[in-house]
């Protein structure tokens, strides 16, 4: 393993320019005459829209122009789309109302798009915003997501009567009703998982820019996959026509699934540039981030576990109400339906599933994928029934994982997954081992003679990444492919640029994918530049998110330069006056078999460029090559997450004080990356189990839209994380890849609720299990402990 | 943002006059703090635009008020809702009812409250405070125009939330969707503030 090939510790490249301020992230950049937007918001969860009077508006200072519903729909700009399409159970397709980029006649969220100002200057346009007067005839909301499809409701959509979107199903309901009557333990469990806010550091942003010299259309936008952006707005809202169409993606200051889809705010940006002939840029305010970027996670579930006599799993069946928001996100149908319950197996054996989800809108903010998607709230329910039916049945949990486990690979689970490959009772060995398992009684002790008391509690989750068979996608009802591409261009003095459809946004792919260069054709990763975000420069791709940007965009990566390898022995056996089959590449060095003679990988690429040693007839000159890679399966990631923790019973405060990770992501390209991810994904999971909740009060009014609220996780909430890894080279892509992204945020939640669960003695604590929730909680433990 | 207040305060004036001044648009338009106009549209309706400042949000709030089940001199519920633009809106009824007592007037009110949008997304924690801060204010004018004084107030009124430094703003957050704001002993016309501000909501 050489210093900065695959395998090594590279620090990370692009974090010079980052931690230095010298990042071109969106709101950087200016573009020359540009005007700046401002959304009129919607004050109400649920409102007509009888009247909107924006003549004061127009005569304030600055003001260029006011655009509103009907001058979207005047001009024929399509509605943002939901980009997978679910089938209920009786077969019909999904419900989905229209989604406009600006409300027409009718707002259904509080932060809904009423009008747009744009003006000279940012505060000018706010100035005039404050003048429009609009008259709304309030309607009643709909918060409550267990109510959203009950009779006698508001309703949000013509197209979704009872405001269901979808009744979708999955798994054998008679074989699975069958499991449970011959069950002889039965454990259920009612959980809310809760909604969350993403919270990207920089928040999202917008820059339409029209030249009327070329027809051409330039958007530059916070997006984690400019490629899907371009081909949204171009196929279905009709902005532009994608040859026409640039999409420019620069540094992104984080995602988390939130910067996936396509939002009104940039639509409106785009089409408004081409209206005024002018540059228009939007950045969100904190508290526009809070009200309109895409929530997470919201779901309700009924869930039961059977068991036989001897603790073997033989059933799981789950109902769950799938809050979707307002309106349907870019992806939301796909969160909790195939990202959700085909995970439901988890790392178990499980011969017998049936899950229903059903998808309602409510008055709140749009709905979709955010730092796992899916999984963590698959994983919160097994990894939750599985603790609770071990101590249901007085089992250790940590055995009763281990009695279910997988064994044998590959293994078809009854919910479509065909898990590849995975040491699910190495992993939990050597998480025990780590975490002291075996002293955690003692520590209990200690622990309770000084008033507090302690829980531990383990999480063995498993993820699907990298998705997946662009042919599978299809059949679910995916719009598009998940294919990812890459190109290799070498230039005539042997560095190299890779442009890749992934894009990076905290992911580390400028090193990794450097890293990846370097290690195959042997050349210091300084001569490796990533070229990522820009429609313009790259070839299509499909974007990073689901942990993709490696199982996937590697893949291509890897595929180009076997060609790039491929090519280049063609040009050294020219220059060697060897042939082609003779020539050996190791180390960045061309040699010929059997012989000193060789030539580096630099001289090669001159050489493709001069030509002067082969006929450019019979062989291509220059050295460039690309390729796109669709995945033959899902990766699955999955390990083993023990969390241990004290409670003050006196505050309900939780103070974590171990945690130990052993995760299996296959082979990895860059260990400290790799820990990192795992870093900020606990983070995140213990932000939704311990302080994270998005609150809509019954009005539909967010109360939680600012810091003050709203409890992101913190240093001081964490402890020294131990993080360790397997290896189970995934078989479906070349480089044994799984993908790290959301683990952390999938394997944290359950594993601090089990350990709180573990200390309280009762299952009766929902997330976020704020210090109010904990000490709640554990006033029952001191009445039951009192009672016994 | 759900708000309800009850409360009873004693005027020192008979109870025909404390309900002519509650119904003369010039008294109460020069009583509330930052009310621009005030206008009688209707019988029963007033329209009205005030100016006010909740923590960071400042707003102009027109709107509209609605007087009905109108005993004279005895009781009438009220209904207002004003929207602010950009700040948002707010929105409010109440049951307001006068009896004689000794020494004047007693009035009793019993109001709720909704505030939305901006307000309700950075000013919820405020609303309560600005609410009685704005009422002290109200209360000397009322009374003065009533040719009273205003008595003592037994408490220190809350600071006006604004000019409240964060941890007291902190202390002074309702509950979300149940705030209850029962005035004890205060001054008579600051509580005919609260429920007169609460029209504008």
């Amino acid at each position: 393993m050489s210093a900065t090939g695959i395998g090594a510790s590279v620090k990370r490249k692009e974090d010079i320019r980052f931690i230095t301020g010298k990042g071109h992230y969106l709101d950087d950049i200016n573009r020359p005459g540009q005007a700046y937007a401002y959304f009129l918001r919607s004050p109400h969860a649920h409102a007509t829209i009888d009247r909107i009077d924006t003549a004061e508006a127009r005569k304030s200072p600055g003001v260029v122009a006011i655009f509103a519903g009907d001058d979207i729909a005047a001009d024929k700009v399509g509605g943002l789309i939901c980009g997978w399409m679910i089938h209920s159970k009786d077969g019909s397709p999904m419900k989905a109302g229209a989604h406009p980029a600006l409300a027409q006649g009718k707002v259904r969220y509080v932060g809904d798009h009423v009008a747009v100002v744009i003006a000279d200057t940012y505060a000018r346009a706010r100035d005039a915003a404050e003048k429009i007067e609009v008259s709304y005839s309030e309607l009643p909301a709909v918060i409550d997501l267990a109510r959203a499809a009950a009779p006698a409701q508001a309703q949000l959509h013509d197209a979704a009567p009872n405001n269901t979107i979808f009744n979708w199903h999955i798994g054998d309901k008679a074989a699975t009703d069958a499991a449970f009557a011959s069950a002889a333990h039965v454990t259920k469990l009612d959980l809310v998982n809760n909604r969350l806010i993403p919270n990207a550091m920089e928040p999202r942003s917008a820059i339409g820019d029209y030249d009327a010299g070329t027809d051409t259309l330039t958007l530059y936008t916070t997006s984690q996959n400019p490629h899907v952006a371009r081909l949204v707005l171009s196929a279905f809202v009709g902005l532009a026509p994608e040859h026409k169409f640039r999409v420019i993606a620069p540094d992104v200051g984080g995602g988390f699934g939130s910067k996936i889809f396509i939002y009104a705010e940039e639509t409106v940006c785009a089409w408004a540039s081409k209206k005024i002939d002018r540059p228009v840029k939007w950045t969100a305010e904190r508290t526009e981030s809070f009200l309109s970027d895409a929530h997470g996670r919201d779901h309700v579930t009924h869930a039961e576990l059977a068991l036989d006599a001897q603790g073997k799993i033989t059933g799981l069946r789950a109902h769950t109400i799938a809050n979707l928001g307002a309106y349907m996100s870019t992806f939301s149908s796909f969160v909790p339906t195939y990202a959700y319950a085909p995970l439901l197996s988890g790392q178990y054996d499980i011969p017998n599933i049936y899950c229903e989800v059903d998808a309602v809108y409510t008055n709140t903010a749009p709905v979709d994928a955010y730092r796992g998607a899916g999984r963590p709230e698959a994983a919160f329910l097994v990894e939750r029934i599985v603790e609770i039916a071990a101590r249901e049945t007085g089992r250790d949990p940590a055995e009763l994982r281990r009695i279910n486990f997988v064994k044998a690979f590959p293994h078809q689970t009854p919910v479509l997954m065909a898990y590849d490959t995975g040491d699910f009772g190495g992993a939990l060995d050597k998480a025990l081992e780590l975490a002291d398992y075996k002293g955690a009684s003692r520590r209990k002790a200690e622990s309770a003679a000084k008033g507090k008391l302690r829980g531990i509690g383990i999480s063995a989750y498993i993820e699907a990444c990298g998705v997946a068979p662009s042919q599978a996608v299809g059949m679910l009802g995916g719009g598009v492919g998940l294919w990812e591409s890459a190109e290799v261009r070498v230039n005539p003095i042997g560095t190299v640029e890779v442009l890749t459809g992934c894009h990076s946004h905290g992911q580390g792919n400028e090193t990794t994918y450097a890293q990846l260069v370097s290690s195959r054709l042997g050349i210091p990763i300084e001569n490796v530049s990533v070229v990522h975000g820009d429609t313009d420069k790259v070839q299509f791709g499909m974007g990073t998110y689901g942990s993709r940007s490696g199982a996937v965009g590697m893949s291509a990566l890897s595929k180009a330069l076997d060609k790039v390898e491929a090519k280049a022995k063609k040009v050294a056996g020219h220059v060697l006056e060897a042939s082609e089959g003779d020539i050996e590449f190791k180390e960045g060095k061309f040699t010929v078999k059997g012989t000193d003679k060789s030539i580096d990988f630099g001289s090669v690429a001159l050489n493709a460029y001069t030509a002067h040693k082969f006929n450019g007839q019979e062989l291509e000159p220059g050295l460039k090559e690309g390729a796109f890679w669709d995945p033959t399966n899902f990766t699955f990631p999955a390990g083993v997450h023990i969390c241990e923790l004290e409670i003050d019973p006196e505050t309900g405060v939780v103070t974590i004080d171990r945690w130990t990770a052993v995760d299996d992501f296959g082979k990895l390209i860059n260990p400290m990356i790799v820990e990192g991810q795992v870093h900020g994904g606990i983070a995140q999971g213990v932000g939704q189990a311990l302080l994270e909740g998005a609150r809509y009060n019954e009005d539909g009014q967010l109360v939680t839209a600012s810091y003050m609220d709203y409890c992101m996780p913190r240093a001081d909430n964490l402890p020294s994380f131990k993080v360790e890894t397997i290896e189970t080279p995934c078989p479906s892509n070349p480089l044994g890849l799984k993908g790290c992204g959301e683990a952390g945020a999938i394997a944290a939640p359950p594993a601090v609720i089990n350990a709180i669960t573990d200390a309280l003695g009762h299952e009766d604590v929902a997330m976020p299990a704020t210090p109010q929730v904990v000490w709640r909680a554990a006033q029952k433990t001191a009445t039951k402990r009192a009672a016994e | 943002m759900a708000m309800t207040m009850t409360g009873e305060a004693t005027l020192p004036a008979a109870r025909g006059k404390v309900w002519a001044l509650l119904n003369d648009p010039e008294v109460l338009k020069g009583c509330i703090p930052g009310c621009q106009s005030l206008e009688r549209n209707g019988d029963n309706g007033f329209s009205a635009v005030v100016k006010t400042k909740i923590g960071p949000v400042a707003a102009t709030f027109k709107g509209k008020v609605v007087l009905s089940d109108i005993v004279p001199e005895v009781s009438y519920r009220i209904a207002g809702e004003g929207e602010g633009g950009v700040a948002g809106f707010a929105k409010g009824g109440a049951k307001v009812s006068l009896a004689d007592v000794e020494g004047g007037t007693l009035l009793r009110y019993d109001v709720e409250a909704h505030v939305g949008g901006k307000m309700a997304q950075l000013g919820s924690r405020l609303v309560d405070g600005v609410a009685k801060g704005m009422a002290d204010k109200f209360f000397a004018s009322f009374a003065e125009a009533a040719g009273g004084r205003v008595a003592p107030a037994a408490p220190a009124p809350e600071p006006l939330a604004a000019a409240a430094p964060p941890s007291a703003a902190r202390a002074a957050r309702p509950l979300v969707g149940e705030a209850k704001v029962i005035p004890q002993q205060t001054s008579w016309l600051r509580r005919i503030w609260e429920w007169f501000m609460l029209l504008w909501r």
